[in-house]
């Protein structure tokens, strides 16, 4: 066994525990922490498929951003416990049944018998001065540019629902909302009016002694 | 060596764990979006391998999309959650039943 492959299934054996710990603990945010783990040993893993953007990228975008959402909104709604776990052990048998099921004609399908050592051997390792962002990087902005501007457009999408889905409306404070209806419906007359009134002075002008 | 094999069996531990997950956790929502967010992350290993094994990045940008749309639909998911837990004061799946469905 190589060092590289025993890290492998280090990295295997802890997502996979963790995994299992996310799914099986009371506490939504004991399983957002295990969960955190979890994506941060398959991170490691991708890194020993030679990913390494994508791997930081895991531990960038996921951990850092996703994960602290979702501990966030966990910490913030007020959830009760007890009354979620009620039913937990009703469903366990069916589905840990379903899941070996599963599990095993996914084995068939993926298993070594299709993609053992003998049918794919690995690639020669990149020289030392390979870049794997660059080489992400050069496809991205060529041939998959249109996709690249979509992603753009669905994260600005994401945003605007994100947004408008939990914004408040507030009538107490000051500030002034937008209604489409009522802005639909004014005539320039209804907003301005013409008024025919004589010059008022306010203040009298001094008047000015012209030297002589 | 690490096989393809190896790779491919992980993605399915991943995945089956995330699915028995999915099918236990029925009543928190959020335990539930987790357990999809580790569905994709299950496949996005699938996509890494074989880019690796066949040598074509282009299976690395396959997930760099992939995350994409994730991210977005975690964040949409998560502001459900809280309007929905605005709304009625639980985000319970059993007493979100006024569709009568």
């Amino acid at each position: 066994m190589t060092f590289l492959e025993f890290i492998f299934y280090v990295l295997a054996t802890i997502a996979s525990i963790s995994a299992l710990m996310m799914i099986s603990v009371k506490n939504p945010v004991k399983a957002a922490l295990w969960l955190v783990l979890s994506f941060i040993a398959t991170a490691g893993v991708w890194l020993t498929a030679q990913a390494e953007f994508l791997g930081l990228v895991l531990i960038l975008v996921y951990v850092g951003a996703l994960m602290v959402l979702f501990l966030f909104v966990v910490m913030m709604l007020d959830i009760n416990v007890s009354q979620i776990k009620e039913k937990f052990a009703s469903y366990l048998p069916i589905g840990i049944l379903t899941s070996i099921a599963v599990f095993i004609i996914l084995y068939m399908v993926v298993g070594p018998g299709h993609f053992g050592l003998e049918k794919y051997l690995p690639p020669e390792p990149f020289s030392a001065g390979y870049s794997n962002t660059e080489a992400l990087a050069i496809p991205l902005y060529t041939e998959h540019a249109y996709a690249f501007i979509l992603a753009a457009v669905l994260l600005l999408v994401g945003i605007v629902a994100a947004i408008t889905l939990t914004l408040r409306r507030q009538s107490t404070t000051m500030v002034l909302y937008q209604d489409i209806d009522k802005q639909v419906k004014t005539n320039a007359k209804d907003r301005f009016k013409m008024v025919k009134m004589d010059a008022v002075v306010e203040h009298d002008i001094p008047k000015v002694e012209e030297d002589k | 060596m690490i096989a393809l094999s190896d790779y491919l069996i992980f993605g399915a531990v991943l995945f089956t764990i995330s699915m028995a997950g999915i099918f236990l956790n029925r009543k928190n929502i959020i335990i539930l979006l987790m357990s999809i967010e580790l569905l994709l992350l299950a496949v996005n290993t699938n996509f890494v391998a074989f880019s690796y094994y066949l040598n074509d990045v282009t299976g690395q940008i396959f997930v760099f999309f992939i995350l994409t749309v994730a991210a977005a639909e975690a964040a949409i998911g998560l502001a459900i959650i809280v309007l929905v837990f605005r709304n009625r004061k639980s985000i319970n799946v059993d007493d979100l039943d006024s569709l009568k469905g």
